[in-house]
């Protein structure tokens, strides 16, 4: 038997479940979600070639049953390169995006909760951070570290941190004059577990929300990376790189373009889906 | 009244809305009919379904409302098969309509005069010119100061009091024959909405306006409504002309209702109110037989098979009981609860402020501060008053007065400017975070909203259990034990404790607030308004509750509240407040009874009493609190004083003056005087007060 004292995490993902249901853009936005999400852990092995597995004989094929979405210039399976660069876009977006997350929430709480000068100072940081168009503060940046993961990561945390650190303080704000911290200070709650026992719980929603948006925005920002040449390195199968190797051969054979660019798209369009579906659970209210 | 023509008749109106779940029967057969010069109450409580019947009737229900069956008649003609074109000329014409909220019901960025206008030109047809002179006669008639100057206002340099007389002006302008006010004055404060009812009975008696006056608050209906029909769950239970429903009801429900608010009985010993158990049925599961039947203190077995309609059963008098000739008087059933015993004795102090002052500093403006010279907010000005052990001290005062700030310094959650707390003898840190938990222990606080002092997040049990892991150092198993007996006292099923708040109702979720307060088995408990966000019956069971852990822990409340009916049935003691200062203070007994300070006479003046044989000398307030951060002169009160005796008054600080039991008074008035003058403030009609 669970403590009384909680409410038991079931019920809560049952009651999910049940308000999906009455959405079914959510839910089929979280079934293509969750299914990228499965190629990303699972991809090279039900890929039915490997991602870099050249056949000169059979490049530029259209799609048809030996490759269902066809072959590139090299020859090389589009489906199997699409599958397993979901891997890449899962390991540099949603870690990018978590560690952004993770600091700006981090930031953004105690900032809103301690308040003062602490609070003035990293503001007046972040402003200076937001003011910069993200593509080109990207480009900057990376153009200088040179491209690798690694500083492509940095990057997308760099972008994010701002956003989510302004989105945590500002809800820490509200939550932090409610009666229910009040009454948490009346029976002697330290402050911390007045953060993180009080607040935090019910800042979830909308920072969660707010992570999986920046998530898709993320998505666009590694593969228009890629694409200008300054994210992943061939032979990658990102897709942004596929797109810009694909340029040159669009007029001929258009599937290896538009199979990974469909593959963004459904991916950012399932993300955002999720989202709002999310957003009427966590927040209900909120349109 | 019957030779009063009809205005308006509703006939076996039924009203539904469609839901996810289906049809919800929001109002079932409900018949009544309002007369000229009439005043007709609809009483009920949250969810009662009166708001419903009333646009039902005048064919103005949302998207998904439904008339479903009868008819409702204008003057004779039927009105509910109109189509909605048809409608958009008898509404705000032929039918004027005032809602709870003024400032949502004007255009925030229309001038007063412009909206007004719009009102006269579109339907009576005036041109601009006229409409603006029956505009100006309007206001006027609604007593406003200045009708020329209000005209060029915006809603937002009003006052809520003089927004509600502007919606009732625009809503009379067209003299319609019918008038719905739906809780016009809930959101106003008593003083204020003493003269908006004083408004409606006379502009009603003068325009020839039939109303129909919906509220939750029974003892506005009894100051103000001719007949009235108590309404339970979308049915009418009772229909009767005012007196006879307050002293002889002849339903039980209405005898609960009137049972649950507090007898402004000075005199007479106290008694806990006569709580109506239960909640109110669900729409969608409605039990057979009487819907009462479950709640009902009177109930027999045929109750839960059969109930019968509302029919005549005395003359004019409707009820829809099968017992209703074997009830009791309302009197007799209000003592029908056990008495509360009173407490005598002097008894030792728990909590003593002194000169207690909480300033706020002036907002600082980015674009400078507009030409005014912005002062800082004296919200609480040097207040000092003491609680004694297991008694209750009553604060109560219009809102703006600094009650709230006052409860705010006593717990620490807003630091005092100035002043000492003492508890038990023993000094108290300001700031709530640096008292030590064994001073947490003793100083425990109840919020005026449950919705709002719980976490969302936390279960009840877990709400409950903090305070004794963290104050009364028990181990998870031993609070577990605690937690259920806690809950037990407040009279909530175990089972509750693994619920989350928004799976509780409004009085559940208080009642787990006061357990969660008395977890720690304080010395004493502060009551931040606990009562004023809930219904009256709900209020009534929690009122007594309040009175039973009193009773049974030996714990002291500081209690405020702008109810003074509520604050006289809780308090041993009173405090009453005006501008961030005490005006008066004592013994609940002498505080309201004269002599008394011109303020509490004002209020005590204002409040309705569920009594309609009760009579008070109209005392009206004008104007509103003056600003805490422009204290006026001499005695703050002297702008608004109806007694002001003269220049002194203005210039010269009041003196305390002191009667008997410390019975105290700031005012420059001898006490022998005020009481002289106040003799008749209010008077029971029927006792002949000569």
């Amino acid at each position: 038997m669970s403590d009384p004292g909680t409410a038991s995490p079931s019920r809560g993902l049952s009651r999910l479940l049940g308000r999906l249901r009455r959405n079914p853009a959510a839910l089929a936005g979280t079934v293509v979600f969750l299914f990228f999400l499965l190629m990303a852990l699972i991809g090279p092995l039900v890929a039915p070639y490997s991602f870099e597995a050249q056949n000169i004989a059979q490049r530029l094929r259209p799609p048809d049953a030996a490759h269902l979405l066809g072959t590139d210039q090299y020859g090389r399976d589009i489906l199997s390169r699409i599958l397993t660069g979901s891997r890449g876009i899962f390991l540099l977006s949603g870690t990018g995006t978590l560690l952004a997350a993770f600091i700006g929430v981090s930031l953004g709480l105690f900032s809103g909760f301690y308040g003062r000068l602490w609070d003035e100072v990293l503001m007046r940081i972040l402003d200076v951070l937001l003011s910069f168009p993200p593509l080109l503060f990207a480009l900057l940046l990376l153009a200088t570290l040179g491209p690798s993961p690694l500083n492509l990561l940095l990057v997308i945390s760099v972008l994010y941190v701002p956003m989510l650190a302004r989105l945590a303080r500002s809800t820490v704000l509200d939550l932090r004059t409610r009666e229910f911290v009040e009454a948490a200070r009346i029976r002697g709650e330290r402050d911390l577990a007045i953060l993180f026992r009080e607040i935090l719980p019910n800042a979830l929603g909308p920072i969660l929300v707010e992570i999986s948006v920046r998530f898709s925005y993320s998505i666009f920002l590694v593969a228009s990376l890629g694409f200008l040449g300054l994210g992943v390195q061939p032979p990658s199968p990102d897709w942004g790189l596929q797109i810009n190797e694909a340029r040159s051969f669009f007029a001929t054979a258009p599937w290896i373009l538009l199979f990974p660019a469909g593959a963004i798209s459904l991916l950012v369009v399932a993300t955002n889906l999720m989202t709002d579906g999310l957003r009427q659970v966590l927040q209900p209210g909120s349109r | 009244m019957a030779d009063q023509a009809t205005v308006f008749q509703a006939a076996d109106l039924s009203i539904g809305y469609r839901t996810e779940s289906g049809l919800l029967p929001a109002v079932r057969g409900a018949t009544f009919s309002v007369h000229e010069k009439e005043c007709f109450g609809v009483v009920g409580e949250s969810g009662s379904g009166k708001t419903t019947l009333a646009m039902g009737a005048i064919n103005y229900l949302s998207e998904n409302g439904e008339v479903l069956g009868g008819s409702s008649r204008l003057r004779g003609q039927e009105i509910t098969s109109l189509r909605r074109f048809q409608m958009r000329r008898i509404w705000g014409s032929r039918i004027g309509m005032v809602y709870q909220n003024p400032s949502a019901a004007l255009n925030p960025s229309l001038r007063i005069g412009e909206q007004l206008c719009e009102v006269a030109r579109r339907h009576l047809g005036l041109s601009r010119r006229l409409a603006g002179e029956a505009s100006r006669e309007m206001l006027a008639r609604v007593a406003m100061p200045d009708p020329v100057a209000i005209m060029q206002r915006y809603p937002h340099q009003l006052s809520g009091g003089m927004l509600q007389r502007c919606v009732i002006a625009m809503a009379m302008i067209t003299r319609p024959e019918l008038l719905i006010l739906d809780e016009p004055t809930t959101a106003l404060d008593v003083t204020t909405q003493a003269v908006v009812l004083d408004l409606v009975a006379q502009l009603t008696k003068e325009l020839d306006s039939a109303v129909l006056y919906i509220t939750h608050d029974l003892a506005v209906v009894s100051k103000l409504c001719d007949r009235v029909g108590v309404m339970y769950a979308g049915e009418f239970f009772e229909q009767a002309p005012v007196r006879e429903l307050y002293h002889a009801p002849l339903h039980p429900y209405t005898l609960g209702l009137l049972g649950c608010v507090p007898r402004f009985d000075p005199e007479g010993g106290k008694h806990l109110l006569a709580s109506i158990p239960g909640s109110i049925p669900r729409l969608d599961r409605l039990p057979a037989g009487c819907i009462f039947a479950a709640r009902c203190p009177f109930v027999q077995d045929r109750c839960r098979t059969s109930s019968p309609p509302l029919r005549e059963v005395r003359p004019g008098h409707f009820s829809a009981c099968l017992r209703w000739d074997e009830l009791p008087t309302a009197a007799e059933y209000a003592r029908s609860t056990p008495a509360v015993p009173a407490h005598k004795e002097e008894r030792p102090e728990v909590l003593r402020a002194v000169e207690i002052k909480k300033s706020f500093p002036p907002t600082e403006r980015l674009f400078g501060s507009g030409g005014r010279k912005s002062m800082s907010v004296r919200a609480v000005d040097g207040v000092t008053l003491w609680v004694r052990k297991g008694n209750t001290l009553g604060v109560v005062g219009e809102s703006g007065c600094g009650k709230t700030t006052l409860l705010r310094v006593i717990s620490g959650l807003a630091p005092g400017t100035s002043g000492d707390l003492l508890l038990d003898g023993r000094k108290l840190e300001r700031s709530v975070q640096r008292r030590p938990r064994k001073v947490l222990k003793m100083l425990q606080m109840v919020f005026q909203n449950p919705e709002a002092s719980l976490n969302p997040r936390h279960t009840a049990g877990r709400a409950i259990a903090r305070p004794l892991r963290l104050l009364a150092g028990l181990s998870r198993r031993e609070a577990r034990g605690r937690v259920s007996e806690l809950l037990q006292a407040v009279n909530l099923p175990l089972a509750f404790s693994r619920r989350l708040p928004e799976e509780l109702s409004g009085g559940e979720k208080q009642r787990v607030a006061i357990a969660r307060a008395f977890a720690a088995s304080p010395r004493i408990i502060l009551l931040d308004e606990p009562l004023s966000s809930l219904d009256v019956s709900v209020q009534a069971s929690l009122v007594n509750l309040l009175c039973e852990l009193q009773e049974r822990n030996n714990v002291s409340y500081l209690f405020i509240s702008h109810d003074l009916a509520a604050v006289q049935h809780l308090s041993h003691w009173i405090a009453v407040m005006y501008l961030g200062i005490l005006m008066e203070w004592g013994d609940a007994e002498d505080v309201f009874a004269p002599p008394f300070h011109p303020y509490t006479e004002a209020l005590l003046s204002a409040i309705p009493v569920a009594d309609p044989d009760i009579r008070q000398r109209p005392i009206r307030l004008e104007g509103s609190v003056p600003s805490a951060a422009n204290v006026p002169s001499g005695c703050r009160f002297h702008t608004r004083c109806p007694r002001k005796i003269g220049r002194i008054c203005e210039t010269e600080t009041p003196p305390w003056r002191e009667g008997r039991n410390h019975h105290s008074i700031y005012c420059h008035i001898p006490l022998e005087e005020l009481r002289r003058l106040q003799a008749d403030t209010i008077a029971r009609t029927t006792k002949g007060d000569g």
